[in-house]
């Protein structure tokens, strides 16, 4: 196992030596030790993989117990090691090896069949060829030769890898890798240090933005819950990531727990409270497992009770699921949801700095916001200023998916171009198809096309073109893809998640989706009534766009029109075809399809002739059929009862 | 099963409103399901009606009604599996399932829950069914996947 060749590590040694040391530069022997701990040198051979959701979806659990069985056989002595997610979803999984004095090395796809190759390359030091992601340059390490550069690799290149730091190079279940890494430190040196005053002052200064798509300044709205009167205060930290497309947030709990448990920490003190919550999406078992441990170890660290390290201050956490339900990612929602009510929206004001959580100021920040705050603090917030664009600093979390070469999570510096990001570090569209739009946001937020892809990707240039940056999702679409349908997708979702509380949101988003129905729909029969209806909808799909927008109560139905607007104002060519022509050139929408018989499948078993509602289909048995074109409805009917796949769609 | 309901009440010795939800989510846990009886007792011990109990579960998507099938199907439906025909999946598995999501069917052995994104993008669309994952699916392998637990368990 693991835990046997790595180097044991003493709790009094890492909490005297290192975290209790404020001076900027630890003495040589305590760093060379770390160094041990963190794996920059080894003694034994090392082997990581990667074991986030994505990866143990991909098969890392196999992966990890080949190699130990390969291990076994061979009677080697090694460090296997589970780390969190590299990011790189599409390399998953992703298994590392350092020998001893040697860089470390990245391959990619490494299921268990694929192993004993890797190891077997390595153990008699060569690198296997295409398997090789690219290896880890490093000044104290004989370096490999012609083995590539990771960062040679434009997914990497471009990124600025800070708050994924620590992403598959250390254990998260580990305190004390996550010391090694030079973690806690900045905690400690706070509370014992600055007043509650002076941390919300320095949050301020370095401008970082709350990452839940908001953009309101972090440090502001501390000093407004430290700033009122009140016996208790709450923090909670939001991680309930719904948005289909965006699991960011999730990977950084189940890569690195403790970066967003330290950030909680530093957050509590700012607003002067001993109580603070984690809002997690019930469906992260392994990230809420993982966060369970995070705590119990930093308990045992002095790191969370009563007086920490004298300096006076009480903190406590508290882990809530939440239940399942996208409107709890609102504020106010979430406040509801943790007092055991409906998660349903107050009316703001008053704003939960003021009054939140039972009554009292509550602060809720977003998980990648938390995480930023540990590095604030280690590199001060002028570094963090200097990255970024003038009106967004630091970095920003993406996940990139859809039709796009290499996805995965990247941390990229605001301002870069959505260009870039889906031509270098996405590697552009598989299968040399068109590229359509890129969907940023989730439910709540637009599209980006061709014609404006060189927009810097921050909250004001975004907001600029329609888009509400979100959480940070980036579903990249091809010429395969309908927007009619992707929107429709949308409207399905949030109609379902309206909470239901205010009326333009509840009916609102039922009636635009019923419109997007009634396009894509193919109409029976041609007559006034249906086709006056449709037309009448699509031409007050805009106003209605707009009513609700403007008079929703909360965050989700202000921005469930969003995709429509978005749309309406690049592809309203595509909406024209789909209402006038009824064609739908991606193929996508099912009811505005022909569907054809092919003659090669069809075995003649007549199980579609007789459920055909319009008698298009004839033919005799046992030879194949065939479908009038001029009679066939596009119902779809015969599509579904064939056993043979025998039908397809133009 | 009343016992089972009450070690999980007496890890909340509060009783408090707050505590609602963390208690229908273990009793969920334990059960897979909110069984009636087990409302009642709920609603008995953070002293409140069984209606509002209803109420707030049912706002939830978390909670089930009705036991779980053996083999319980969660389909992700996330943007990235919608682009590459999740939409398909659903119909699919419904129609061979005959039984429509957040349902079981009636002989014990399917459930279906549509989640809303796995994170596993990369893959999709894909389903989960128990610990077991089907990934880059096609609507024709459903129903290879779903034959393929049923001749399992025979």
């Amino acid at each position: 196992m693991a835990a046997k060749t790595h180097i044991p590590v003493e709790k009094e040694y890492l909490v005297n030596n290192v975290l209790l040391n404020e001076s900027a530069d630890l003495p040589d022997d305590v760093e060379k030790f770390l160094r041990y701990v963190r794996r920059d040198r080894v003694k034994y051979p090392v082997i990581l993989v990667g074991t986030g959701s994505c990866g143990l979806i991909s098969g890392a659990c196999d992966t990890v117990h080949e190699i130990n069985q390969y291990l076994e056989e061979r009677e080697i002595k090694a460090d296997v090691t589970e780390t969190g997610c590299f990011g790189f979803c599409s390399m998953e999984p992703l298994v590392q090896v350092q020998l001893p004095g040697k860089a470390r090395v990245l391959f990619r796809n490494v299921t268990a069949e694929k192993l004993p190759f890797v190891l077997d390359g390595m153990f008699n030091s060569m690198v296997p060829e295409d398997m090789v992601l690219g290896q880890i340059r490093s000044s104290s390490l004989e370096l490999w030769k012609d083995v590539p550069f990771i960062e040679e690799f434009p997914f990497f290149s471009m990124q600025y890898r800070n708050l994924l730091k620590n992403w598959g190079r250390i254990n998260p279940l580990s305190i004390e890798e996550y010391i090694a890494s030079g973690g806690y430190r900045p905690f400690v040196k706070t509370i014992r240090n600055y007043t509650h005053e002076e941390v919300c002052d320095i949050v301020e200064e370095s401008g970082l933005q709350g990452r839940g798509g908001g953009g309101f300044l972090t440090g502001k709205k501390w000093k407004v819950a430290h700033s009122v009167m009140a016996d208790q205060r709450y923090l909670i930290c939001n991680a309930d990531e719904s948005d289909p497309g965006g699991f960011a947030n999730r990977a950084m709990i189940e890569s690195d727990p403790h970066r967003l448990l330290e950030g909680i920490l530093i957050a509590a003190y700012a607003v002067g409270t001993s109580m603070a919550y984690i809002y997690i999406r019930n469906d992260y078992r392994i990230a809420i497992g993982r966060l369970e441990k995070a705590i119990e170890q930093a308990r045992e660290y002095g790191l969370l009770g009563h007086n920490i390290y004298g300096s006076g201050f009480n903190i406590d956490i508290i882990i809530r699921k939440g239940a399942g339900a996208f409107v709890c990612g609102e504020e106010t929602a979430m406040i509801n949801s943790i007092e055991g009510k409906r998660g349903m929206p107050r009316p703001k004001p008053p704003y939960p700095a003021v009054s939140g959580l039972f009554g009292k100021p509550t602060v809720v920040n977003n998980v990648e916001t938390l995480s930023n705050i540990p590095m604030i603090f280690e590199n001060g917030p002028d570094w963090f200023r200097s990255i970024g664009s003038e009106t967004a600093r630091g970095t920003k979390m993406l996940v990139l998916s859809g039709k796009v070469v290499n996805q995965g999570i990247i941390e990229v510096p605001m301002g870069t171009r959505v260009r870039e990001l889906i031509y270098d570090a996405g590697g552009g569209i598989p299968g040399k198809k068109k590229f359509k739009a890129v969907q940023i946001g989730g439910p709540s937020g637009g599209f980006i096309t061709d014609g404006n892809i060189d927009v810097p990707y921050d909250f004001e240039s975004l907001a600029s073109e329609g888009v509400y940056m979100g959480s940070g999702g980036m579903v990249i679409l091809d010429e395969d893809c309908c927007i009619i349908d992707t929107v429709k997708y949308f409207m399905d979702f949030i109609q379902k998640e309206s909470c239901g509380k205010c009326i333009p949101c509840r009916e609102g988003t039922r009636r635009m989706l019923e419109v997007y129905e009634n396009i894509t729909k193919r109409p029976v029969d041609e007559n006034g009534h249906t086709t006056l209806e449709r037309f009448k909808g699509v031409m007050q799909l805009e106003s209605l766009a707009g009513v609700i927008k403007d008079t929703s109560l909360c965050g989700l139905g202000q921005k469930a029109p969003n995709p429509v607007i978005s749309s309406l104002r690049y592809f309203r060519s595509e909406y024209e075809e789909h209402i006038f022509d009824r064609e739908c050139s991606a193929g996508v929408c099912k009811e505005l399809r022909l569907f054809y018989i092919d003659v090669d499948k069809c075995t003649g078993c007549t199980a579609c002739a007789p459920k055909c509602p319009e008698s298009a289909i004839i033919g005799t048995k046992r030879h194949p059929f065939f479908i009038v074109e001029e009679k066939c409805t596009g119902c779809g009917i015969c599509y579904d009862v064939c056993k043979f796949s025998a039908i397809y769609v133009k | 099963m009343d016992d089972q309901t009450s070690v999980i009440l007496a890890r909340y010795p509060r009783g408090h409103r707050d505590c609602l939800i963390p208690i229908l989510q273990d009793i969920q846990d334990e059960f897979g399901y909110l069984s009636e009886p087990s409302v009642i007792e709920v609603g008995r011990y953070i002293d409140m009606p069984t209606g509002k109990i209803y109420g707030l579960a049912t706002f939830y998507n978390q909670f089930r009604f009705e036991p779980r099938g053996r083999y319980h199907i969660r389909l992700c439906q996330g943007t990235s599996c919608h682009v590459t025909g999740a939409a398909g999946i659903v119909s699919e598995l419904e129609k061979r399932l005959k039984i429509s999501s957040g349902q079981t069917t009636r002989d014990g052995m399917f459930s279906v829950e549509l989640v809303a994104c796995m994170g596993a993008c990369h893959l999709s669309p894909l389903i989960q069914v128990n610990e077991n994952y089907h990934t880059r699916l096609k609507q024709g392998d459903i129903k290879e996947i779903v034959d393929s637990y049923l001749e399992g368990d025979e």
